[in-house]
């Protein structure tokens, strides 16, 4: 029997392996956007074990939303990340620094 | 009553605004018309007024013309309190200020300004006016700082010439050291007498008579002392008393006209004035009398001793006028109050006549007013050498002479006089009768005796740079080989001038001084009646005890001394300037008086002010705390820029890291 | 009868509308623009003047009273009145509005509509804040009054004007936010935002402290109190000529208005407790800014300093009250020195408007404000160096002249809370006399100062005017300043009555 601590480890790595991608990856935005699907991901195995193992399905319905949401957001970000190659030719993070203090 | 006493404070008003404000419209002529109207207007009326308070035994007239404002149960309102004093001063002050009137015709006809300078002196007297029929503190400071305001203008009526407008600002800012201590005096009258009216402040007076106030520590001061001391360093300043009097010799740089309305009649009489005035006040402090007599003694003889070392003929004048002030207030200290005043009378007669003789000397000479180029002028201008001889002789106190009348009155109380400080009072003033001898006659022989004047320029345009102070202003007449006789609008008032100042004292000594002329109006305490210490067995006895007495002897040989050293052997004076370099050296430069407030109190404030303003404004004020607020704020974003590195995994980071320690902190908390 | 009528309304909607239209008409005919600006200032003055004519001085109850529903959430109220206190300075404020239209006539060139509807915008609003009885309403005209303020300064000022204008922004800022976290307080312990129920609320001491120093922050940089005087001389030196005018002759009454209408009446106690802190920085003002003032070389700055020096006896006057009630051998002259601060502030107004149109002629002819560059102006402009002495003499406070009466009664009330007080008041005498004449002298006296002078022509018939009413006012004022206390009399004597009474 699988116990829903198994599928909180598999999240929880998970969303360690994203949240290392986003900072170790210094080279391609593409990247940092699968990273954070891949949260969201984590996210939604949790909310599902838990679903399952608490008899509530409203953490499954809540899977749906989020999922709506991060096709939504993988399209508009993949469409900024198009613009922004148009306008400066690269999509190198570290060259993304107007922010810069 | 009324309506007449409106009239004779109104028409010169008038008169002043239509020449003022309608120069362009009335003209030369018009302006100085309507001007001398007003004034003669006024001095009719006033000699009227006088007519009957003195002949008539008309009531004391005290009303209110309207109320000014109450304000938390103090009323303040313009209001006149005509009585005997003042029916006097009104008198003198109109008929000095029409005789100047009358003069300025002639003097200033070639002057640009000419309707300007009517406008003022009618202004002039209109505050004057107000100063002495005042019934109230209020109305008594407006016309304190009125003549002050007029007097600024006038001194300043050159106003192209950088030392007019030095000395008009001097002027007014040296009265106005003096108004500050007055308006602390009327803020003491105020408020322990719970009001400004004269009436009611002197009916109160006497139950302050012990009280103390404590200013400084716990020193307890006699309330009495305080308000009169503050209130007369108000006369100080107004009355050019030492160390106030820096001013008035300065004032020379208005026109003549003026120099003899601002030292007779009006501006510098109105200390005296206040402090007879205000007798009920001063009788009742014995350390304010004191005080009194010390100053004006001091300053009686002191700048005596300029007027001999001067060679301005004006301001030889000025001296005298400063040291005869002297001789008043030293007099109001005696309390003597009736003398000082009738000194002021006949002292506004003949220095007003010495002023215009000055002054008509001065047109005769081109404007040259240097008294070593004169000489010889008798021949040229007798008029002018008749009237000025009678107004020295007067101002010298000769038996028989306005002057000689009001001083020994003066040098007579002082000498009765028991109060502190009164003997060293009575040596400075008969010593001063000397050096006004002295002085008066150094000048009138070096002016009127001689061969001929030691240097003249025919033509008007004498542009003498030491001497010729009005020389600049004046416009080109046809050339002339000697001076001469002045035209009639001058000699006119010269000789009008000059009866009052010899048959003044003679006449009204009797009543004034010694008779009942002040009663009620004048308040000497019983062990202050020094006037009444004198004997007096009439006119005729007075003259024939004086003649007997020192300062007669020391007034002809002040006059004997001039006459030896300056017509007989001028060399005596040359030897002894050189003998006594270190005494001419500090009379020449005044005690130092004039260096030390430039240097202390001008400089002073400046650097004052420049400390303030650089240090305390730009650099801490707005330095540290405004732009450095600023500042620290830039500073402070400067370093916080440093975070915002730009790179998207250090924002991941940080907000990973944020959220770690916001976990573990909920968690650890339980 | 009018009293029926919403004319306080009017006097505060009026000109905002017509600043609206004057805004509205454009750039392309300025003389139209120009002449509805004038027609509206006139008609608000007229409009004022039934606030005079219909006044009631023998109540020191709120009178023209308009009160109606404004935020019924919060007890907000749209409640307009005004006592014997706020009634003068509106009408000060209705009158020099006139003169400053007429005074920008030709001399602003560029974009005029826009220069005219914002100094009527603003005189609408400063109307509001002295009729204004609910505190919300106060402080939304209260902070409505900077923007107008921080645009003309800004688009018609001088060539350091953006720092000025930031500096007078954030200045003034800064402490009517305090003044707002005190008014949030009041209300959520009174559940009412009327002044009035402010004045009855009970606080303590360490409450009213508090408050007391919040409304100080606001009205000390308003009047302006040194040490936060520092933004006026950036300001009145940056501003256009009437901009100059509103902030020194209304503006800066509205922080004096300020401490009659909040600080006393809410926080009496902490006045009281205060005082000495209040009576010492006014007279550093009196005296330290008028050393100040003494070496200034720009005629602006120095006229600025002067205000700052004489708005110093403004809050010496009102504060000195506590001192005198506190005595027990001087039973009066809370009331006096009260009055006297009310009357110096009207005085200021009319002085300090026509020093700065003064410096506003000059500046408009030579295009320089330091007195260097001048001298002799009385060569070429005779009339206009009668009005400058004249203004300048009643700077200095010579009695008959409006400027003398307010200092008077001050000097006279502050001799009865303590000697020397008064002693250094009264050094104004000197000290405010010197600076001024110094200027004159250097200004106006002496030779024809350069061949810029030599060109310069006497004031016109708009000028001529300008100066003209200011003198009138500020002589009748000076001679017979009876009917101005009139009307504040019963109101002040009211203030007194209700601050000698502790809230504690």
């Amino acid at each position: 029997m699988i116990a829903l601590s198994d599928y909180l480890i598999v999240a929880a790595i998970l969303f360690s392996l994203s949240v290392a991608g986003i900072f170790l990856n210094r080279k391609n935005v593409i990247l940092l956007l699968m990273c954070i699907e891949l949260m969201l991901l984590a996210v939604n195995i949790n909310f599902i074990a838990f679903s399952h193992f608490l008899g509530d399905t409203a953490g499954q319905v809540f899977v749906f939303f989020i999922l709506t949401v991060a096709a939504a957001e993988a399209a508009i970000g993949l469409a900024i990340l198009v613009v922004l190659f148009r306008s400066r030719q690269t999509i190198n993070v570290a060259d993304l620094d107007t922010l810069k203090g | 009553m009324e309506a007449i006493l409106l009239t004779i404070v109104l028409a010169p008003l008038a008169g002043a605004l239509i020449a003022g404000l309608l120069r362009n419209q009335v003209g030369k002529v018009g302006a100085h018309s309507v001007t001398i109207l007003g004034v003669g207007i006024s001095c009719v009326l006033s000699l009227y007024v006088l007519y009957l308070h003195a002949f008539q035994g008309a009531p004391v007239y005290n009303e209110s013309v309207y109320i000014w404002m109450v304000s938390d149960g103090l009323r303040m309102e313009i209001g006149f309190l005509v009585d005997r004093l003042t029916a006097m001063m009104m008198a003198v002050v109109t008929f000095v200020s029409l005789m100047v009137h009358i003069y300025t015709i002639g003097y200033m006809a070639h002057e640009d300004g000419y309707e300007r300078f009517f406008s003022y002196i009618a202004l002039f007297t209109f505050s004057m006016l107000m100063l002495v029929m005042a019934n109230n503190f209020l109305q008594l400071f407006f016309g304190w700082e009125a003549v002050g305001l007029v007097s600024y203008l006038l001194i300043g009526f050159y106003f192209k010439r950088e030392t007019a407008i030095f000395a008009n600002m001097k002027a007014f800012l040296v009265n106005r050291v003096g108004d500050f201590g007055f308006i602390l005096g009327i803020a003491a009258v105020a408020m322990y007498f719970g009001t400004l009216d004269y009436a009611e402040a002197f009916a109160a007076a006497p139950q302050f008579a012990d009280a103390t106030i404590t200013i400084w520590g716990d020193t307890e001061w006699s309330l009495m002392t305080v308000v009169c001391i503050l209130l007369f360093i108000g006369a100080m300043g107004k009355s050019a008393q030492v160390p106030l009097h820096v001013w008035l010799p300065d004032s020379m740089e208005g026109p003549t006209p003026i120099s003899a309305l601002i030292h007779a009649a009006t501006m510098v009489t109105a200390g005296i004035f206040m402090v007879a005035r205000m007798s009920p006040l001063y009788e009742l402090s014995e350390t304010a009398l004191t005080f009194v007599l010390v100053i004006g003694a001091t300053t009686a003889f002191f700048m005596g001793l300029i007027g001999i070392v001067q060679n301005d003929i004006k301001r030889v004048v000025a001296y005298s006028t400063l040291s005869q002030l002297g001789y008043m207030i030293a007099a109001l200290g005696a309390s003597a109050y009736a003398a000082g005043l009738f000194h002021l009378m006949t002292h506004a007669f003949f220095k007003a006549l010495l002023f215009l003789a000055a002054g008509s000397v001065i047109i005769g000479m081109h404007h040259d007013q240097d008294i070593r180029n004169m000489g010889g002028i008798r021949k040229y201008m007798p008029i002018t050498h008749w009237t000025a001889l009678l107004g020295s002789l007067a101002l010298i106190g000769f038996p028989g002479f306005s002057g000689f009348f009001s001083k020994d009155a003066i040098i007579e109380a002082v000498h009765h006089s028991q109060i502190a400080g009164a003997t060293y009072a009575h040596v400075l003033l008969v010593a001063g009768v000397f050096v006004t001898a002295l002085y008066s006659f150094r000048m009138y022989f070096l002016v009127f005796h001689g061969d001929g004047p030691r240097h003249f320029e025919p033509h008007h345009e004498a542009h003498d740079e030491h001497g010729g102070a009005e020389a600049q202003e004046h416009h080109h007449v046809e050339d002339e080989p000697t001076p001469h006789e002045s035209p009639w609008v001058v000699t006119l008032p010269l000789i009008l001038l000059a009866i009052p100042s010899v048959v003044i004292g003679f006449l009204t000594v009797g009543p004034m001084v010694f008779g009942d002329y002040f009663d009620g109006v004048l308040f000497v305490a019983a062990e202050h009646n020094t006037l009444g210490a004198i004997e007096y067995h009439g006119v005729l006895g007075f003259m024939l005890h004086g003649v007997m007495a020192l300062p007669f002897w020391l007034a002809i040989g002040g006059l004997a001394t001039a006459w030896y050293v300056y017509t007989q052997k001028p060399e005596i004076a040359r030897n002894l300037a050189r003998r006594l370099d270190w005494a001419h050296f500090v009379l020449d430069r005044k005690y130092g008086f004039d260096e030390f407030n430039q240097a202390v109190f001008a400089g002073g404030s400046k650097l004052l002010g420049k400390f303030l303003w650089l240090v305390g404004d730009r650099a801490v004020i707005d330095g540290l705390a405004v732009n450095g607020s600023a500042h620290s704020v830039g500073k402070l974003a400067a370093i916080m820029r440093f975070v915002q590195t730009g790179m998207l995994y250090h924002y991941a980071m940080a907000i990973i890291v944020g959220l770690l320690v916001l976990l573990g902190w909920f968690v650890l908390r339980g | 009868m009018t009293a029926d009528w919403p004319i306080l309304s009017a006097v505060i909607w009026l000109p905002i509308l017509g600043g609206a239209l004057v805004l509205a008409s454009g750039d392309k005919a300025p003389n139209v623009s120009r002449w509805l600006a004038l027609i509206f200032a006139v008609l608000t003055f007229l409009v004022s003047l039934p606030l005079y004519s219909g006044f009631d001085p023998t109540t020191a109850q709120m009178q023209f009273v308009e009160k109606a529903p404004w935020i019924p959430l919060f007890d907000v109220y749209y409640y307009l009145g005004i006592d014997g206190i706020s009634m003068p300075l509106i009408l000060l404020t209705t009158f020099i509005s006139i003169l400053v239209i007429i005074a920008g006539w030709e001399v602003i060139q560029y974009k005029p509509s826009q220069y005219m509807a914002a100094f009527l915008m603003m005189e609408g609003v400063m109307v509001g804040v002295f009729a204004a009885l609910d505190a919300m309403l106060f402080y939304v005209f209260w902070e409505a009054m900077l923007i107008p303020m921080f645009i003309i300064i800004g688009v018609w000022g001088g060539p350091n004007r953006v720092y000025a204008t930031i500096k007078f922004f954030l200045y003034t800022f800064l402490g009517s936010v305090f003044m707002l976290v005190a008014l949030i307080y009041m209300y959520f312990h009174s559940g009412s935002m009327e002044i009035l129920a402010f004045h009855d609320l009970k606080l303590n001491l360490t409450e009213q402290i508090l408050i007391f120093v919040a409304f100080l922050l606001a009205f000390a940089v308003k009047v302006p109190m040194w040490p936060v005087h520092t933004w006026l001389p950036d300001a009145h030196v940056e501003a256009p000529t009437g901009g100059s005018v509103i902030l020194a002759a209304i503006m800066l009454k509205i922080g004096g208005y300020g401490f009659l209408r909040f600080s006393l009446p809410i926080t009496p106690d902490a006045s009281s407790e205060l005082d000495w802190m209040i009576i010492g920085m006014s007279l550093i003002a009196v005296v330290y800014i008028g050393f100040v003032a003494l070496v200034q070389q720009d005629m602006k700055k120095l006229i600025a300093y002067s205000s700052i020096a004489h708005m110093g006896f403004v809050t010496l006057g009102f504060f000195i009250a506590f001192i005198i009630m506190a005595r027990n051998d001087v039973d009066s002259g809370a009331i006096l020195g009260l009055q006297g601060g009310m009357v110096q502030m009207v005085s200021h107004g009319f002085i300090s408007a026509a020093m700065f149109l003064c410096v506003g002629v000059l500046y408009d002819r030579l295009h320089s404000r330091q007195i260097d560059d001048y001298g002799g102006v009385v060569n070429v402009m005779p009339w206009f160096a009668a009005f400058m002495v004249f203004f300048a003499m009643a700077n200095a406070g010579l009695p008959g002249t409006s400027g003398f009466v307010g200092e008077f009664m001050v000097i006279l009330a502050s001799f009865r809370a303590d000697f020397w007080f008064a002693f250094l008041a009264a050094t104004t005498l000197i000290v405010g006399a010197a600076y001024t004449l110094w200027m004159v002298k250097r200004v106006v006296y002496g030779e024809v100062g350069s061949d810029k002078v030599a060109a310069l022509e006497d004031i016109n018939k708009r000028e001529a005017f300008v100066l003209t009413s200011l003198a009138v006012a500020v002589l009748v004022l000076g001679i017979w300043p009876a009917p101005l206390i009139e009307v504040m009399d019963v109101s002040i004597e009211n203030l007194v009555r209700h601050i000698a009474i502790t809230k504690l």
